[in-house]
C-alpha cells in the first residue's frame, strides 16, 4: 500500500533530484573538503556551491550560511552562543507555542539562572505585538521566535519583531524551520540577526540542517574543533547531505509558487469539504496568516489516536496533537497556549501537505475520513446525535 | 507510534459489545473529557445471576476503546462475585499487554466495572468526601493506593503510567511520593496472603534460587548479580561484570531472572536493579 502522506511538517521524502546528486559523494568523490588535494578540493567546490544556494534562497551570503546537523542543534547553538556573548544579560524572551528545541532549552536555562519571558498567544495563535514590546527590556540578551507553527502553520510576523528588538540593540533568533521553502524570505532587508533551518522539512535529507548568521553577529561557537565553517562548527562536512541541502534549496525557490498555487488549493479543498461534511469540526489557527500547506483541525467529541490509527489502516499519514499521541497525557502545549477547549484539542488532526501531493489523494482522505471520524463518535459516550450538534452555529 | 498487540489492535479496530443497555442491572461513568478518556459501561444479569450483556460506549485512544472491549468480554458469564474479582492487570493481559504509559486503559476498565458493580449493589457511584490527590485528573488517594497495591508500583512515573494521577501539573507528585512510601511500608508490614512461606524462607528461596539457577547462566555471559535485600516482595539485586554495562540488562532482570524467581520462588516477586 502507498502511504498518502499528509505528514510534510514531521519529515518529508528526499526529492528525487536531491538524492541523485548526492550519490556520489558517498562513495565516487568521497574525499575531504578540506584536503589539499585536488580530490578533495572538487568536493569543496561543491560544498561552496551548496552554500551559495542556500543563502540564495534566504536572500543571504554565502558567509553568514553555517552548516550543522539539524535544526536543534542550530537552535541551541544561536541561543547559547548569545548568551556566551553577552555575559551581562540574563532575559530571553521567546513564546508558550515554540517547538521543544526552543522551548526545552530556555526551560532548562531558566534552571541555570537565566530568566525567561514566554509569551502567551491568542486563541488564533497569534501574538499580542504590544506584550512582546514590553517584553523587551535592557536586560534581554536575546528574542527566539518561531517564523511558523509546525502544529497549526500559523505565522508570526517575525520581521516585525526583529525591527523591534534591533532598535533595542537585542539579538534576534528564528526558527524558521517550518517556513522556509514555503513562504519568501529575504533576510538582507531584515532585521533577523539568527535563522535556524532544517534540511529534512524541504526535502533534502534528516541529519543536515543550517544556521543563519548575520555578519557582524557576536558568535561563540558551540561545537569545537576544527576550522570548518570558518571556525565556527567543527567537525568534518557532512559532504553528501550538504550538498543535497543545496540542491534542495535551489527546488524549494523554484517550486515557491507551486507551494503557494497547487499545494495550498489542495490544502483549502481538503479542510474545506471535511468542514462541510463533518459536523462539529474547527480549524485551529489563523486562517488568514498561514502556511500553505498545513491545516488543524478539530474533531470534536473523539481522540486523535483513534483518528490517526484507523486512517493508517488505509495508508493515511497524519498527525495529531491529542494526549495520547504526545506521549504526555495532555494535550499539545501549542492548543493549550490557545486556550483550545478539551474537547475540541483530544480531537485535533494535523495534515501538512507538500509538492507530492495529489488532487486524488485529497480525493482519498475525504472519502475515507468522515466514516471514520462517524465510527469513532458513535462509540464516544459524549457524542448525542440531533439538537446539540448546532449549538456552535 | 505506540507498540500495541495484535489483540489490542484488533479490539480496536473491531470492538465488541459498544453501545449501551437500556434498564440495566448496573451502570458506569468514570473519566472525564478534559482527562483525555471516558467510559460508560453497563451491564445486565439473567436469571441466574450471570452477566448476560455487558455493554461500553468510550472516549479515548486506541487502548482505551480496545481495555473496554475486552472487560466486557471477559465478564460475560461471570457472576457479579466473580466480576468483582477482575483486576487491571488480567484486562491487560487479556490484551497480551499494553505499553506502561497506556496501563491507565485497563485501570478505567476495572474502575467502571468496580463502580458498575457497586451501583448495582445499590451503593452510591462514589463515596463523597474522598479527597482528591490530582486535580488536573482528579484521581483521588483511594484510587492511587489501590494502583499502587494491586500492581506493586514503586514510583510517581509508575503511579501517573497506571492513574494518570501527576501527569499534568505535576505539583501532586510530593503526596504520590507519601502513598507510595506508606502503601509500601504497609504491604511489607502485612504478612503476606501466603503465609505459608514466611520471610526468612522466601529469602532463603530467592538465595538459593540465584546460586542455582541465574548465576551460572548469567557467568556464562560473563555477568553476574548479587542480591541486596528483599523488601517485601521486592527483589532488590546489583548487577556485576558485563551485567552492568549491558544495554539490555533491563531485560535480562525482567524476562529472565524476574521470571525464574517468580517460577520457583513466587509469583508477586518483582526485581529491581539498585546501584550498591
Amino acid at each position: 500500500m502507498k502511504p498518502v502522506y499528509l505528514d510534510n511538517n514531521a519529515t518529508t521524502q528526499v526529492a528525487p533530484e536531491v538524492l541523485e546528486a548526492m550519490l556520489p559523494y558517498f562513495h565516487e568523490l568521497y574525499g575531504n573538503p578540506s584536503s589539499m588535494h585536488s580530490f578533495g578540493g572538487q568536493v569543496m567546490k561543491q560544498v561552496r556551491k551548496a552554500r551559495e544556494q542556500v543563502a540564495a534562497l534566504l536572500g543571504a551570503s554565502p558567509a553568514e550560511i553555517i552548516f550543522t546537523s539539524c535544526g536543534s542543534e542550530s537552535d541551541n547553538a544561536a541561543i547559547r552562543s548569545t548568551l556566551a556573548s553577552y555575559p551581562d544579560k540574563n532575559h530571553i524572551v521567546t513564546s508558550r507555542v515554540e517547538h521543544p528545541a526552543v522551548r526545552a532549552l530556555c526551560a532548562h536555562l531558566a534552571t541555570h539562572g537565566y530568566r525567561v519571558t514566554e509569551l502567551p498567544v491568542d486563541g488564533e495563535g497569534r501574538l499580542d505585538m504590544e506584550q512582546y514590546k514590553r517584553a523587551l527590556t535592557s536586560d534581554t540578551a536575546i528574542v527566539s521566535l518561531m517564523w511558523a507553527n509546525n502544529e497549526t502553520g500559523v505565522i508570526f510576523p517575525i520581521e516585525k519583531a526583529a525591527e523591534m528588538a534591533r532598535e533595542r540593540r537585542i539579538i534576534f533568533h528564528t526558527d524558521a524551520v517550518q517556513a522556509v521553502g514555503k513562504i519568501p524570505i529575504n533576510l538582507a532587508d531584515s532585521s533577523i540577526d539568527m535563522l535556524s533551518l532544517s534540511g529534512h522539512k524541504l526535502h533534502a535529507p534528516k541529519g543536515i540542517g543550517v544556521l543563519y548568521l548575520r555578519k557582524g553577529t557576536k558568535f561563540s561557537p558551540f561545537l569545537i574543533g576544527g576550522h570548518q565553517e570558518r571556525g565556527r562548527r567543527g567537525g568534518t562536512e557532512a559532504t553528501p547531505s550538504i550538498i543535497g541541502l543545496g540542491v534542495a534549496a535551489e527546488l524549494a525557490q523554484k517550486k515557491m509558487d507551486i507551494e503557494n498555487t497547487f499545494v495550498k488549493g489542495l490544502r483549502d479543498r481538503l479542510e474545506y469539504t471535511i468542514l462541510n461534511t463533518v459536523a462539529n469540526t474547527k480549524v485551529n489557527g489563523d486562517r488568514d496568516n498561514r502556511l500553505p500547506n498545513t491545516t488543524n483541525i478539530s474533531f470534536e467529541f473523539v481522540e486523535g489516536e483513534g483518528i490517526l490509527l484507523m486512517m493508517d489502516e488505509f495508508g493515511i499519514c497524519a498527525s495529531s496533537g491529542s494526549a495520547c499521541t504526545s506521549g504526555s497525557l495532555q494535550p499539545s502545549h501549542v492548543l493549550r497556549a490557545m486556550g483550545i477547549p478539551f474537547t475540541m484539542a483530544h480531537g485535533s488532526i494535523r495534515f501538512s501537505l507538500s509538492v507530492y501531493n495529489t488532487d486524488e489523494e485529497m480525493d482519498f482522505v475525504i472519502e475515507k475520513l468522515p466514516p471514520i471520524i462517524d465510527t469513532l463518535r458513535n462509540m464516544s459516550p459524549y457524542w448525542k446525535t440531533g439538537a446539540q450538534l448546532c449549538r456552535e452555529a | 507510534m505506540w507498540d500495541y498487540t495484535d489483540k489490542v489492535k484488533d479490539h480496536f479496530l473491531n470492538p465488541r459489545n459498544v453501545g449501551e443497555i437500556e434498564n440495566p442491572d448496573g451502570v458506569a461513568e468514570v473519566g472525564s473529557i478534559a482527562c483525555g478518556d471516558a467510559l460508560k459501561f453497563t451491564f445486565k444479569l439473567d436469571e441466574n445471576g450471570r452477566i448476560k450483556e455487558a455493554k461500553f460506549k468510550t472516549f479515548g485512544c486506541a487502548s482505551a476503546i480496545a481495555s473496554a472491549s475486552a472487560m466486557t468480554e471477559m465478564i460475560k458469564g461471570m457472576t457479579v462475585e466473580e466480576a468483582s474479582k477482575v483486576t487491571n492487570q488480567d484486562i491487560a493481559n487479556y490484551l497480551g499487554g499494553l505499553p506502561q504509559e497506556k496501563m491507565h486503559c485497563s485501570v478505567m476498565g476495572r474502575e467502571a466495572l468496580e463502580q458498575a458493580i457497586s451501583n448495582y449493589k445499590g451503593a452510591p457511584v462514589r463515596a463523597e468526601e474522598e479527597k482528591i490527590v490530582c486535580e488536573c485528573f482528579g484521581v483521588t488517594e483511594k484510587e492511587i493506593d489501590r494502583a499502587i497495591r494491586e500492581n506493586r508500583l514503586t514510583t510517581v512515573e509508575e503511579v501517573t503510567n497506571y492513574t494518570k494521577a501527576g501527569g499534568g501539573c505535576e505539583n501532586c507528585h510530593p503526596i504520590i511520593q507519601e502513598i507510595i512510601d506508606r502503601a509500601l511500608s504497609q504491604m511489607s508490614e502485612t504478612p503476606a496472603e501466603r503465609p505459608k512461606l514466611s520471610n526468612i524462607r522466601k529469602i532463603k528461596m530467592i538465595e538459593e534460587t540465584l546460586e542455582r539457577e541465574i548465576r551460572p547462566a548469567l557467568k556464562h555471559d560473563g555477568g553476574d548479580i548479587e542480591l541486596v535485600d528483599v523488601v517485601g516482595n521486592r527483589v532488590l539485586v546489583a548487577t556485576r561484570g558485563a551485567c552492568a554495562s549491558c544495554q539490555a540488562s533491563d531485560q535480562t532482570l525482567k524476562h529472565f531472572v524476574e521470571a525464574k524467581l517468580r517460577e520457583l520462588v513466587l509469583p508477586e516477586l518483582v526485581v529491581e536493579e539498585v546501584s550498591a
